[in-house]
């Protein structure tokens, strides 16, 4: 079963981390990251721009509007998203378990797909 | 690093949120800067022996918390606070105390100091002088160059500026949507000079005064956030990510200044870059041009070239055109001929800056590209007085030694020549 692990963190203390701080972070991630290729666990990864970057197009008005910023203001934002295949659920948890302790604070939310295509580019 | 350097620029990046916290307990501007100023005074005596603290921030604002309550006698009740020795021990007693101490406030606490300094009474010049005092902390004469005028001059301006804040009471109330939106110009500006106060600073300033451009960046998305669609501030926080993230490229070993042509562009930093032209994009749809959209366009053109030749000075030429019209200074004229020599030649360059002489002849980047003008036009004599000048002028050893790199090539040059 294939698995969206979506990360959640408060942005304005996530971009107020040190560049030390912040490489220590990503460095402890990777490992978790490496892990799971290694398992043949791992899909997409993706980190995402501040908040402050998105666009939100609201479809609740004909024609739809354009809106600067994120879908809902939230205490804390989506910050990145992993895809990764798991046999089971608990084993989906584990992986969000081992990026948690990588990464302080925020939470993960574990999404199973319905469907998955990998799309045309490498990335 | 010495440790007072260190501590130098822990209390320098740690002021805009400690002394925001302190306005906010005590309500009067006097008293939160002199509460800041004491506990600097106790970190300059605790922190070599015992340690800098884990968060600098904090220990200020509980420091200066303590202090300022003794100095005002304050009839208020305060939760009584451990003495900062004992907190610099504990550093999970700090952390506990603050989330209690500040919590969520950091963010209101940061734009509400950036507020008042940009009161609406206040003409934009000393707004932006105070802000630079109060949030920043900036030492006066650095303020002075920022604004290429005397110390003196920016002193009585800082204040009277801040005689006015006080005499004017500090607004605790949020302030109105419009009132805000007026204000918005006012901050962004300031930010944008904070910006460069630590992009300008070179050799061994350059790692101290770095935070400032961090600290510019962080107020800028922070600015973002509480005005999502305000495309100006999205230019704003486009232009000052697209130029920091050339800063691992453009001082070599030395601490000499690398110019844009000479850099390693594989050292730019990529996100940066990326999320830079996201806002640029982003800000375009609204069709509301302004200078830091432009300027960040300028930016973008520059950061998008894989090589300098790479590089649409024609676009750039008509970018800096348009600068003109929206921002009218001879700085940015003299940015524009840099373009022009580029693009139609060094006899055109020169004609456009030669008006500019009487304002910016205290200025030694005009000397220094006057003199490159004329050194391409074969003028050796001319540029050679003209970069002695812009020596004279330098703010800093990174600019005088800048200069003298291009000094030392007429003199090669002329030497080939012969």
């Amino acid at each position: 079963m294939l698995y969206a692990i979506l990360c959640y963190n408060d942005e304005s203390a996530v971009w107020s981390w040190s560049k030390d701080e912040e490489d220590a972070c990503m460095a402890r991630l990777a490992a978790v990251q490496e892990k799971l290729v290694q398992q043949g666990k791992l899909g997409p990864v993706a980190r995402l721009m501040p908040t402050t970057a998105a666009t939100t197009l609201r479809k609740d008005r004909e024609p739809p509007l354009v809106i600067d910023g994120p879908f809902a203001e939230t205490k804390e934002q989506l910050l990145c998203f992993y895809v990764v295949e798991c046999a089971a659920l608990e084993d989906a948890l584990e992986v969000a378990r081992d990026l948690g302790r990588a990464n302080p604070g925020g939470a993960y939310e574990i999404r199973p797909l319905a469907t998955f295509r990998p799309g045309s580019f490498a990335g | 690093m010495s440790n007072i350097a260190w501590i130098d620029a822990a209390l320098t990046s740690a002021r805009p949120q400690a002394v925001g916290a302190l306005l906010r307990y005590f309500r009067d501007l006097d008293t939160a800067e002199e509460a800041f100023q004491n506990a600097c005074l106790r970190a300059l005596k605790t922190w070599p022996e015992n340690g800098p603290p884990r968060n600098p921030a904090a220990w200020l604002i509980m420091v200066g918390r303590n202090t300022g309550i003794d100095a005002a006698r304050r009839a208020r009740k305060q939760t009584p606070l451990p003495p900062e020795e004992v907190i610099s021990d504990l550093d999970d007693a700090e952390d506990a105390l603050v989330d209690r101490l500040d919590g969520a406030h950091y963010r209101d606490d940061i734009l509400r100091l950036l507020f008042i300094c940009c009161h609406p009474d206040l003409p934009p010049a000393q707004q932006i002088a105070v802000a630079l005092r109060i949030v920043s902390g900036l030492t006066v004469k650095q303020i002075a160059r920022a604004f290429l005028v005397g110390e003196s001059a920016m002193e009585q301006r800082i204040t009277r500026a801040k005689a006015r804040i006080t005499g004017a009471g500090v607004p605790f109330e949020t302030p109105g949507p419009a009132e805000r939106t007026e204000r918005l110009g006012g901050v962004a500006k300031m930010l944008y000079l904070l910006f460069n106060e630590g992009y300008s600073a070179a050799g061994g300033d350059a790692p101290a005064r770095a935070p400032l451009c961090e600290e510019a960046i962080r107020l800028g998305r922070l600015l973002l956030r509480l005005y999502p669609a305000e495309p100006e501030i999205m230019g704003l926080v486009a232009l000052m990510l697209l130029q920091h993230a050339r800063t691992p490229a453009r001082f070599n070993a030395a601490g000499e200044i690398v110019l844009l042509d000479d850099q390693d562009r594989s050292l730019w930093n990529g996100e940066m870059i990326a999320e830079g032209l996201a806002l640029i994009d982003k800000a375009m749809r609204h069709a509301r041009p302004g200078p830091y959209q432009v300027q960040a366009a300028i930016a973008a053109l520059h950061d998008r070239a894989a090589r300098p030749e790479d590089t649409d000075w024609a676009q750039i030429d008509l970018l800096y055109a348009n600068l003109e019209v929206l921002q009218p200074s001879p700085i940015v004229t003299l940015n524009r001929a840099v373009a022009v020599d580029k693009v139609r030649g060094p006899a055109e360059a020169l004609t456009m800056i030669e008006p500019l002489g009487e304002r910016l002849s205290g200025y030694f980047y005009f000397h220094g590209v006057r003199g490159a003008f004329l050194l391409r036009l074969g003028r050796q004599d001319e540029a050679r007085t003209a970069f002695g000048r812009a020596i004279a002028l330098a703010n800093t050893p990174a600019e005088a030694a800048h200069i003298r790199l291009q000094l030392d090539r007429l003199m090669q040059d002329a030497t080939t020549a012969r």
